[in-house]
């Protein structure tokens, strides 16, 4: 899905474009605050919500300052258990090492399991492009892929689609994919789902690989850990004879009891569930059970670059819930497809720029689309600070420099000589306050005038504050 | 190459972690459980659980759970029944739905898709969750077995294979073995954030709690 992302406007123009698309903002307000509430509910069960919450912000943690040795460790376990694991530095070394493995499979599809990571990396316009058709079998993947989409929230990508646009595309794409939607379907949500049982059963039923992301790695065992709600994961990781999974690096954890964190906190995050509905756990291959042949692609692609950050290395304890993305104001007006990426919302906003830089405008602004309000920190289950990530990496975008940042940078140092300057500074307000009548609204400017494009100058009083204490109070 | 990119990743990893502090022992401060240590306690909240995502919970002694089977089966209208192995033949002494033994020669998923239903045990189940797990254990077969055929009916002991909490449960499974873990039918909340149960594993799911 990352190419049709490629030539994406900055965040500021995406935006203003989706707040305007009224069904838009009527289907995201209406998903983002059903779910917002049923989390709250299903946190306030636990009394130890935030012992959990700690525990699981150390333990990644302690796993990324020694992630060399934990994937070591994995690679080790994963070997022993019968799995082959394959390094890959970037997306085209990824998506070239699952390409060969399918062809050495000689099958022309696979089925795939909902993963960020093969689409951050744009997997299936890769294979697409080497003759594998790639079928997508997460209910909201499926209407992305019908409607020739793009995905708009980590977990529900299909969220800026109401019932009646989603029966819309399962009539009239359904067909051209493979089983046809029937005849009579109507918008409930039961028969959806049901259309959509019947039209990927099939593909299944006859699929020889499959493809997956995991939600953890365990070093220790070399077990991977899928966590759903339709029983298309369990499908694609049980039925094919090959699996291959492409998992980011910094989904390790170091020891099976650390799931006992993550498996409370990460379901009720997402869905809102006490316990998602499916979790797969398997470790390399079973006699007589399952795939018989299993490859894991341990993916950098620029993880190791947020690494190397030490105020945005948090970003990758993340564990993907897309809490944050469900309380933020900012998503919640814009929409996914204004952050020109597969990690829309606050962590999409911190961890893309550091994925892949910030060299391209629409890099360079995400760091910029929040106000800083802090609600993403405080649902986060492993409490990365995003606000503290976005003003960082303000910084970094300000020092890199651009035409905005240089005008900023001459006015301020002009602004701290005014201000040194106590005799400069009150002969500016005085003359401020005569010439008041004659003030524009707007700036005009550079820089300036988009500043008052959208926010109106302060009215400057009829005399300074200064003069009027000197003459009320002294 | 892929020798090569090995040594390129580790080795970024290390150059990314020159300058980071060593962390210390996560703290575990959090609970081992919610639920007080008392069977009956913690049989309820596993009901009251399962229930909740719309799983059909049923309690029964072990002299009567053939009958149950049987009526279960005869409910949802099952005429076949995949078996796994080592499942007590007892349980299906009532029923006269066709039986396939998924022994010597597996299923085919296709076979697998015909089939109405399959009856198994578990390994353990969670109270405070509402979760089933299968570790392909005796009575539990492999995972399609429990997936592909639109009823699952399992059965729990009451008297030592449920445990009150997520902490609990995991010292208890052995990972290497491949573990699925169940709560309540499958489900999907990509419709507008709503959930919707049953989508492409079982659609139906019989938890039925062996008690003494």
């Amino acid at each position: 899905m990352s190419g049709t992302f490629i030539g994406m406007p900055a965040f500021p123009k995406a935006a203003h474009e989706a707040v305007r698309d009224t069904t838009l903002r009527a289907n995201l307000r209406h998903a983002t605050h059903t779910i917002r509430d049923k989390r709250a509910v299903a946190v306030a069960e636990l009394a130890d919500w935030a012992e959990l919450r700690e525990a699981g912000k150390q333990i990644k943690t302690e796993t990324l300052h020694s992630l060399d040795t934990y994937l070591v460790q994995l690679e080790e376990a994963v070997t022993a258990a019968g799995g082959t694991v394959h390094w890959a530095a970037d997306a085209a070394e990824a998506n070239q090492i699952v390409t060969d493995l399918v062809k050495a499979t000689g099958e022309s599809e696979v089925v795939k399991v909902k993963s960020m990571a093969t689409q951050e990396i744009g997997l299936n316009e890769h294979l697409e492009a080497e003759g594998i058709r790639a079928y997508e079998t997460d209910l909201a993947e499926l209407i992305v892929q019908l409607g020739e989409d793009r995905p708009s929230h980590i977990l529900v990508p299909a969220i800026h689609r109401n019932r009646g646009e989603i029966r819309d595309i399962f009539t009239s794409e359904m067909g051209k994919w493979g089983r046809e939607a029937p005849d009579d379907l109507t918008d409930s949500p039961v028969e959806l789902a049901e259309a959509a049982r019947l039209h990927l059963r099939e593909k299944f039923l006859r699929a020889k690989v499959g493809i997956s992301g995991a939600n953890f790695m365990v070093a220790e065992t070399g077990t991977l850990v899928v966590v759903e709600s339709e029983g298309n994961g369990r499908m694609c990781l049980t039925l094919p004879e090959t699996l291959i999974s492409v998992v980011g690096i910094e989904k390790v954890v170091p020891t099976w009891r650390d799931l006992e964190v993550f498996l409370q906190t990460l379901p009720r995050s997402s869905t809102a569930e006490r316990m998602n509905p499916y979790t797969s756990t398997w470790t390399g291959t079973t006699d007589g059970d399952g795939p018989s042949a299993f490859h894991l692609v341990l993916l950098d692609n620029g993880r190791t670059d947020a690494l190397a950050d030490e105020v945005g290395r948090q970003a990758l304890r993340c564990i993907r819930c897309s809490a944050c993305l469900n309380v933020c104001p900012v998503y919640e007006r814009a929409g996914g497809h204004a952050y020109g990426s597969v990690y829309p919302g606050p962590i999409g906003a911190i961890l893309t720029p550091q994925l892949r830089g910030t060299t391209s405008e629409v890099d360079a602004s995400l760091p910029y689309a929040s106000s800083l309000c802090g609600a993403c920190y405080d649902v986060c289950p492993v409490a990365i600070d995003i606000p503290e990530v976005l003003v960082h990496l303000r910084e970094k975008v300000a020092g890199q420099g651009g035409k905005g940042h240089r005008l900023e940078k001459v006015a301020m140092k002009a602004a701290g000589w005014v201000l040194d300057h106590p005799g400069v500074l009150a002969a500016g307000e005085r003359a401020a306050s005569k010439t008041r009548a004659l003030h524009p609204r707007k700036l005009p400017g550079p820089g300036a005038r988009q500043w008052t494009e959208s926010r109106d100058l302060p009215e400057l009083p009829a005399e300074p504050f200064r003069d009027w204490w000197k003459k009320n109070r002294t | 190459m892929k020798q090569n990119s090995r040594a390129r990743v580790l080795g970024r990893i290390r150059q990314a972690l020159l300058d980071a502090p060593p962390s210390p022992e996560p703290a575990r401060d959090y609970l081992t459980a919610h639920t007080a240590d008392d069977e009956a306690v913690i049989l309820d909240l596993l009901h009251e659980n399962l229930a909740d995502y719309r799983a059909n919970v049923h309690r029964t002694t072990e002299t009567d759970l053939p009958a149950l089977v049987a009526k279960l089966l005869d409910r949802h209208g099952a005429q076949t029944i995949a078996v796994p192995p080592g499942l007590p033949i007892a349980w299906l002494s009532e029923t006269t739905a066709r039986q396939h033994h998924d022994a010597d020669s597996l299923l085919t998923p296709h076979e697998l898709d015909t089939t109405h239903a399959v009856v198994t045990s578990c390994a353990l189940a969670i109270a405070e969750t509402g979760t089933i797990v299968l570790d392909g254990g005796p009575g539990q077969g492999r995972r399609a077995l429990t997936l592909v055929p639109d009823l699952h009916i399992c059965v729990v002991r009451a008297k030592d294979q449920v445990v009150g909490s997520v902490p609990q449960a995991l010292p208890r499974l052995d990972p290497t073995r491949p573990q699925t873990w169940i709560s309540g039918p499958s489900a999907t909340s990509d419709i507008e954030l709503d959930r919707v149960e049953g989508v492409h594993g079982p659609r139906r799911l019989d938890v039925v709690i062996v008690t003494r």
